[in-house]
């Protein structure tokens, strides 16, 4: 990865490794977590604190048995199988929510192209294909919005995002990312609410409320 | 564990300099007597043991984790609220998952507790997600790769370095970095169970966090 500019909040680092995030941003944090050395060193020192902290609790007494259950446990242990590796620009958390397969893009209109690969109660994740130069149409999201891209770059009102960068946007924040001139963008969205394109909803109401 | 250890002497102080590595152990041996510590030798030892059980599925080596690190796991899920018979249960899985894993395990880039922390958190965080956590992509070492003695050393010296920081902070300041480490508990919920408004305990775990990464700092970015 070249360089990366934007990274994870460490509250939302912090977030992450408790468990309390939706499904959706975990696995974006997972994947740029994936690529960027420094947000993975945040996670290790996190988890060494844990471990001292470990270390230093008052030991609780066992079961008699506990010792020896587990030797024999032992003996019957299957290995779990090894996780899934990345693959090309899809670091290993993304190839899990493709659940092996190569992505299966659906047109969304002008050359965009989009994949949806959860979209439940703890929001959606999908990944998204933007040809070189084209413009996301504006949006704002009744919740948070975390894109990491994966590959080219895009550009918005924060400013540029290239591959391994993620951007936070908050629901205040209007947007229209559009794609870098280097070739196409893909990037993997999260939000933690249905996405709403300013353009579209008031033209879709206006028969309807007549505004 | 005793809490009452602010390190205010000049040479307690001077632990925290890089240039001045042997006075960790020093500060840390001469504050064995009256505290449960762990010597940055201890320490080596259970990576040592950990390395064992990776390289040669050494059974007396986990033996040896499983003596130091299962009572400290059931401690550590006891806090989060599970029953006796439910902690039990889930310290038998994770100190398999150990054994299972441990040729995922880098000396390099952590010690054995930390590693078998994030085992532990990680499935204790699986007990209330109805979903299992994303975890990224393991790094590949090279096969041929000889371990490196002087980063293992390093890594060992960093962690005596993080205990010692542990050490600095305020009991208010510890129980909040447990609080966040080791119980099951979203940051929103702790006011809840101390009665401390959410603003001062994020601050708390902030300011916490902020002293040890500032100790560390200098370590991190070599």
């Amino acid at each position: 990865m070249s360089k990366i500019t934007h990274h994870i909040p460490e509250e939302m680092l912090r977030a992450y490794a408790a468990g309390t995030l939706p499904q959706p941003f975990a696995v974006v944090i997972a994947a740029h977590v994936s690529l960027c050395d420094a947000c993975r060193a945040s996670v290790e020192t996190e988890a060494a604190l844990g471990g001292a902290l470990l270390s230093e609790l008052a030991p609780a007494g066992l079961d008699e048995g506990a010792r020896d259950r587990l030797f024999a446990a032992l003996d019957t242990a299957v290995p779990p199988p090894p996780p899934l590796r990345g693959s090309g620009i899809f670091p290993a958390p993304v190839m899990e929510a493709l659940k092996g397969q190569p992505p299966r893009w659906k047109m969304l209109g002008g050359g965009i192209r989009q994949q949806i690969l959860s979209a439940d109660g703890e929001g959606s994740l999908r990944l998204l294909y933007i040809p070189r130069g084209r413009a996301v149409p504006e949006h704002s999201h009744g919740g948070l919005e975390l894109t990491l891209v994966l590959q080219g770059s895009f550009s918005d009102c924060e400013g540029r995002f290239a591959a391994g960068d993620v951007e936070v946007a908050s629901d205040d924040l209007d947007h229209q990312p559009i794609a870098g001139d280097e070739g196409p963008c893909i990037c993997l969205a999260a939000t933690d609410a249905p996405l709403r394109f300013r353009a579209m909803i008031p033209r879709l109401l206006q028969p309807l409320f007549r505004i | 564990m005793s809490l009452d250890g602010r390190l205010t002497s000049p040479e307690a102080r001077d632990a925290f300099l890089p240039e001045a590595p042997g006075s960790v152990s020093m500060v840390m041996h001469r504050r064995k007597s009256k505290e449960t510590c762990v010597t940055p030798a201890e320490r080596t030892e259970q990576t040592q043991w950990l390395l064992a059980v990776r390289d040669a599925r050494d059974r007396e080596a986990f033996g040896r984790l499983f003596d130091f690190f299962a009572p400290r796991l059931k401690a550590m899920l006891l806090r989060s609220g599970l029953r006796d018979g439910s902690a039990e249960d889930v310290v038998q899985d994770v100190m398999l998952s150990v054994w299972n894993k441990a040729a995922q395990f880098d000396p390099h880039r952590a010690e054995a507790s930390a590693w078998i922390y994030r085992i532990a958190r990680n499935r204790q965080i699986d007990l209330y997600r109805r979903r299992p956590l994303p975890e990224p992509e393991l790094v590949q070492e090279p096969e041929s790769a000889e371990p490196d003695a002087a980063q293992i050393l390093a890594m060992a010296q960093e962690a005596a370095q993080l205990r010692a920081a542990l050490r600095n902070l305020s009991p208010e300041q510890t129980e909040a970095l447990r609080h966040a480490y080791m119980d099951e508990l979203p940051h929103s919920e702790i006011s809840r169970i101390t009665g401390l408004p959410l603003g001062t305990i994020k601050s708390r775990i902030r300011l916490g966090l902020d002293r040890l990464r500032r100790d560390l700092s200098d370590l991190r970015s070599r």
